[in-house]
């Protein structure tokens, strides 16, 4: 078991930026990243010459099967104009965009540089579904899973029934992460949905309305979640509105040296705990209603960082299929095995409740543009960690905060503590 | 059953091999017993790199499943999706390990009727013309 050793010295961070998260067909990776890093620019309070960074990790799954272009670090970097510095993508499925920052964290923490920049991005919307299902596939272990017709939602949607058999969920229960985190999401404007179940299923009937065809009954969103055509499966017992979209977006966050902190804002966010941990395919995992490479980065963040699940205000975590968000919430130890998809319904993971999950909208509302999510996770802790979330910011202080960022069924799992010191 | 007779690479493909041949094949490890399915070359509990190949019971039963509604390309070439799901799932052997498979012999249009410890059964299946012809693993539900 590998020990759980500290930081040689502090890392903060002094801005945070992303693109509008949504489909966007006239841009690529390189023109969000650009516009990810402008707005990483504007945050800095006490503003920022670009000449200070010393070095790039970028996030990305695969710009060459989804834009047929590979190489990506230096050409985001060369679009900013900072070469040239090193510049490093980074790979790790779905958990690229936390991977990235982890090495960022540790360049600083070594004593390399002091000043890092950590980028992610992805766009996904240039090919069809059917492609876009094989491109995210090749995140499993393609000869022994993929080969028996497995996708990723039927990944998450195994998970399920060995949780419902379990623990006796439903998947009804699912449907409050959804809703719950599109509600989140509507109050955020970077947001590839920002709409609440709500407005959706008021938006279709008008639309049916308008062109003449019959309203549907639908007397309240479960109907509508209930409504096969509306709600589609997808990988029983996962629907539609179980599901994380296809997304194009980018992110950005600049590291900084604790110690340099203060040139740059009077309020950064200091990193704690940073762990990651890996597994092996779904089918060789003793149980397959939790990630144990979740459980492991966990605990190893938490014992570096010296506080407990208890201490952490707000999580963001990642819900590509609303299961995943059940399982994030038990494996982080915000709650016991068996009770998150029960703490879920009661609402103690809504913005408004006891232990806010994903207040940024998740993955499955604010969109999962794979490479960039585990940074973006960062770019909320930032706002409601100052203070500056707006519409959507929780009530009371949040100085503890954690992100949770998972690569593909948890053979990776990245897990960072953050922390606001007065 | 040990096979002794013909050591084969502990790859992907040899383990294709055993299956177009009808046996599901494991890895166990001579030094401390440990029983690798998929097929690995070095040992993950003692790391040690003395495998053999070992016929599975081909027994065991549903740990978890999906019927696939959104279908991958090559299941899509095969006829499958929204008109036609197919299940897939993880199979735990009575040897205690788990492998991922396609699911026969359960009814895809009644998820609710299939239940998570179903008993079942190694089964092949071949997909594909020509060169692309190839046996995919399958489990299918079985009879006490
Ligand atoms: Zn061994």
């Amino acid at each position: 078991m590998p020990k759980s050793r500290p930081l040689l010295r502090g890392v903060s961070i002094i801005g945070v930026g992303m693109s509008k998260f949504g489909a966007f067909p006239e841009k690529n990776s390189r023109d969000l990243f650009v516009e990810a890093f402008k707005d990483m620019t504007g945050s800095v309070d006490k503003g920022l010459d670009p000449a200070v960074i010393e070095s790039f990790y970028l996030g990305n799954f695969s710009s060459d099967l989804f834009e047929h272009q590979g190489h990506t670090a230096p050409l985001l970097l060369d679009a900013v104009g900072l070469t040239p510095i090193p510049a490093t993508r980074v790979e790790n499925a779905c958990a690229s965009g936390a991977t990235a920052l982890r090495q960022g964290v540790m360049a600083i923490a070594s004593g390399l540089y002091d000043v890092v920049l950590v980028g992610g991005a992805e766009k996904m919307t240039d090919l069809p579904t059917a492609d876009v299902t094989d491109t995210l596939a090749t995140a499993a272990d393609v000869p022994f899973e993929i080969s028996a017709g497995f996708t990723f939602p039927g990944f998450y949607a195994a998970m399920a029934t060995a949780y419902m058999a379990k623990f006796g969920m439903k998947p009804e229960h699912l449907m409050n992460v959804a809703i719950k985190n599109h509600d989140n999401g509507a109050l955020n404007p970077n947001a590839q949905f920002g709409t609440t179940i709500q407005k959706w299923m008021e938006g279709r009937i008008a639309s049916a309305i308008k062109k003449g065809k019959p309203a549907p009954n639908w007397t309240s969103i479960w109907d509508f979640l209930h409504d096969g055509y509306a709600n589609p499966i997808v990988a029983w017992p996962l629907r539609l509105f179980d599901c994380s979209p296809i997304t194009d977006g980018a992110s950005a966050l600049l590291l900084v040296a604790e110690e340099r902190a203060r040139e740059f804002t009077d309020i950064p966010i200091h990193i704690i705990g940073s762990a990651q941990a890996s597994d092996t395919a779904l089918h060789n995992r003793l149980d397959l209603t939790s990630l144990p490479a979740a459980k492991l980065a966990s605990s190893q963040a938490y014992g570096m960082a010296g506080i407990s699940a208890s201490d952490v205000r707000i999580a963001e975590v990642h819900d590509c299929f609303t299961i995943a968000e059940v399982i994030a919430s038990e494996d982080i130890g915000f709650f016991a095995p068996g009770e998150g998809f029960k703490a879920a319904e009661d609402g103690m993971t809504a913005r408004l409740g006891g232990k806010p999950i994903n207040t940024s909208g998740g993955l499955k509302s604010k969109g999962h543009p794979v490479g960039a999510s585990g940074v973006a996770q960062v770019f909320e802790l930032w706002k409601q960690m100052r203070n500056e979330a707006g519409e959507r910011q929780v009530p009371g202080d949040v100085p503890l905060a954690m992100t949770h960022n998972v690569g593909a069924t948890g053979s990776t799992c990245v897990v960072h503590i953050f922390e606001r010191r007065e | 059953m040990i096979e002794t007779t013909t050591i084969r690479p502990f790859t992907a493909a040899s383990f294709n091999q055993y299956l177009a041949e009808g046996k599901l094949m494991a890895a166990r490890c001579a030094d401390c017993g440990k029983l690798s399915l998929p097929p690995r070359a070095i040992c993950s509990k003692c790391h040690g790199v003395n495998l053999v190949w070992t016929e599975t019971s081909g027994k065991g039963k549903l740990a978890g499943f999906t019927v696939v509604y959104i279908a991958p390309t090559f299941m899509i070439e095969q006829g499958y999706g929204r008109d036609k799901p197919y299940v897939s799932g993880i199979v735990e052997l009575d040897e205690g390990v788990k492998i991922s498979a396609r699911i026969l012999g359960v009814d895809a249009t009644q998820p609710d009727s299939i239940g998570i410890g179903t008993r079942l059964e190694v089964g092949f299946i071949e997909a594909g013309e020509g060169d692309k012809k190839k046996s995919y693993l399958a489990f299918k539900t079985r009879q006490e």
